[in-house]
């Protein structure tokens, strides 16, 4: 098991989410979770970060901004799409400015399902994402 | 300890303790906030991991200058724990910010340059009353050389009660530790994303990280100065130190930079010269009874007859 396990550094975007998945992600750092004593840092600067959570569809304004921070992030990095509109749109995915989940843009590693996604879940996604973490990191060397 | 041993030990035992107290601050903040927190491990494994990441610049030179800014806080650290001039410390550890200053500069991005224009300010907070310090450690001790300075029998502290008081005061600045996190806060996301670190990644930030290992262990040490004559209590004193510096960053919010600089002129102006000036005050009396040869530098016997050759000349 190398450091990028044990230090995954998360940046959490909000593409159109309701609210609802962002509140459940930020729930994940409260006392009761405290993702931080598995090193998980929710840095604001893709330039810093691991992991790129992601809540709500895909629309037109969020995603140019979806794509710019993922160029941004500095590799191996992962793309983890929480709950049921990044994974596939959910119920905006007729929508006529949607594209549809996180991955009409950018590659997905992990899909969180949920409505809104349980906060155990998206610790859940996290730790699948750092196997694909090592695995990326692996493939670099 | 010769001065090589003691310098070959700050740096390899330097970051060992300073990256052991930083995952500590983590851990003691955490509790504080009724959470479990990471293991005290956490920065080496931090650091550990931005190593083997790639890294992203805006313009390639901006990791030279981080570069530098390391060697110079390690040399810094270097020649404090050498026992050199403290004024020579100083300066050097001036230049250590400014290249870290002007790294942020070189990456122009809004976020860094507004951390990094905050930098500049904190370091203007800071210096006058570091400046003081030495000037105070100077008066009780008759030297700038800090093996003399450590050496010296007297508890420094009881002399210069408000000068310590003051420098505590710089401590949260120089931490960039709440209420000063102006600079780079790690919970200011929307307004400064990470303020002068936010163009560096992969290894430019590992050495950032490395090197504010080195500068906790230097500013420790030199909190340990103002106890030097009774060794264990100096180490206790700067643990304490830094534990109340973790329970400051946790009780208070950030303050605006026009705050944090007033107040840090205050503090040096009232603690720290008024320190001073009691000091010269009650000085007065003993240092002209005494015969200056071992007490004065070669600088005032200099100028000593060079005014009296001036008198005549302004009496005529």
């Amino acid at each position: 098991m190398s450091s990028f396990s044990k230090s995954p550094w998360i940046i959490h975007y909000d593409a159109s989410s309701c609210n609802g998945c962002d509140i459940e992600t930020l729930a994940c750092l409260t006392p009761l979770f405290d993702v931080e004593r598995l090193g998980v840092v929710n840095t604001g600067n893709p330039k810093h970060a691991d992991i790129f959570l992601v809540t709500g569809a895909v629309n037109e304004q969020s995603n140019p901004v979806i794509r710019n921070i993922y160029e941004q992030m500095p590799e191996p990095k992962v793309v983890v799409a929480v709950g049921a509109c990044a994974s596939t749109g959910g119920i905006f995915k007729d929508c006529y400015n949607v594209s549809g989940g996180v991955d009409s843009v950018i590659p997905v590693d992990v899909y969180v399902p949920g409505c809104a996604a349980r906060p155990e879940a998206i610790i859940d996604g996290v730790v699948q994402a750092l196997a694909a973490l090592e695995k990326k990191q692996k493939a670099r060397s | 300890m010769s001065i090589w041993l003691r310098i070959i030990v700050y740096l390899v035992a330097g970051p060992i303790v300073g990256g052991l107290l930083a995952g500590w601050d983590r851990r003691i903040s955490a509790r504080m906030q009724s959470r479990l927190g990471p293991p005290v491990f956490q920065p080496f494994y931090d650091v550990l991991k931005l190593w083997q990441k790639e890294n992203i610049v805006v313009r390639r030179s901006q990791n030279y200058y981080i570069l530098f800014f390391l060697l110079l806080v390690i040399f810094t650290g270097a020649l404090f724990f050498a026992g050199l001039d403290l004024l020579l410390v100083i300066f050097a550890l001036t230049l250590a910010a400014i290249f870290f200053v002007l790294g942020a500069f070189k990456a122009s991005s809004p976020y860094s340059f507004i951390g990094a224009q905050r930098e500049l300010i904190q370091m203007m907070a800071y210096e006058p009353m570091i400046l003081l310090t030495a000037i105070g450690m100077y008066m009780t001790t008759k030297s700038f050389n800090i093996q003399d300075i450590a050496s010296h029998p007297t508890l420094l502290v009881l002399v210069l009660p408000g000068i310590f008081l003051g420098f505590l005061y710089t401590l949260e600045i120089k931490f960039r530790k709440s209420p000063f996190d102006l600079s780079c806060s790690h919970h200011a996301h929307q307004e400064l994303v990470q303020g002068i670190t936010t163009e560096f990644s992969g290894r430019t930030l590992a050495m950032i990280e490395i090197a504010h290992w080195y500068e906790t262990v230097f500013l420790l040490g030199w909190v340990y100065l103002f106890f030097a004559s009774v060794p264990a209590l100096g180490v206790a004193v700067s643990l304490m130190a830094f534990l109340l510096i973790i329970l400051v960053d946790n009780v208070f919010a950030r303050l605006k930079w026009q705050t944090a600089l007033r107040s840090a002129w205050a503090v040096a102006a009232v603690f720290g010269f008024g320190n001073i000036l009691v000091l010269s005050l009650l000085r007065t009396t003993p240092s002209t009874s005494q015969p200056a040869v071992n007490v004065a530098p070669l600088a005032i016997n200099a100028v000593a007859p060079a005014t009296s050759a001036v008198e005549p000349v302004q009496k005529n």
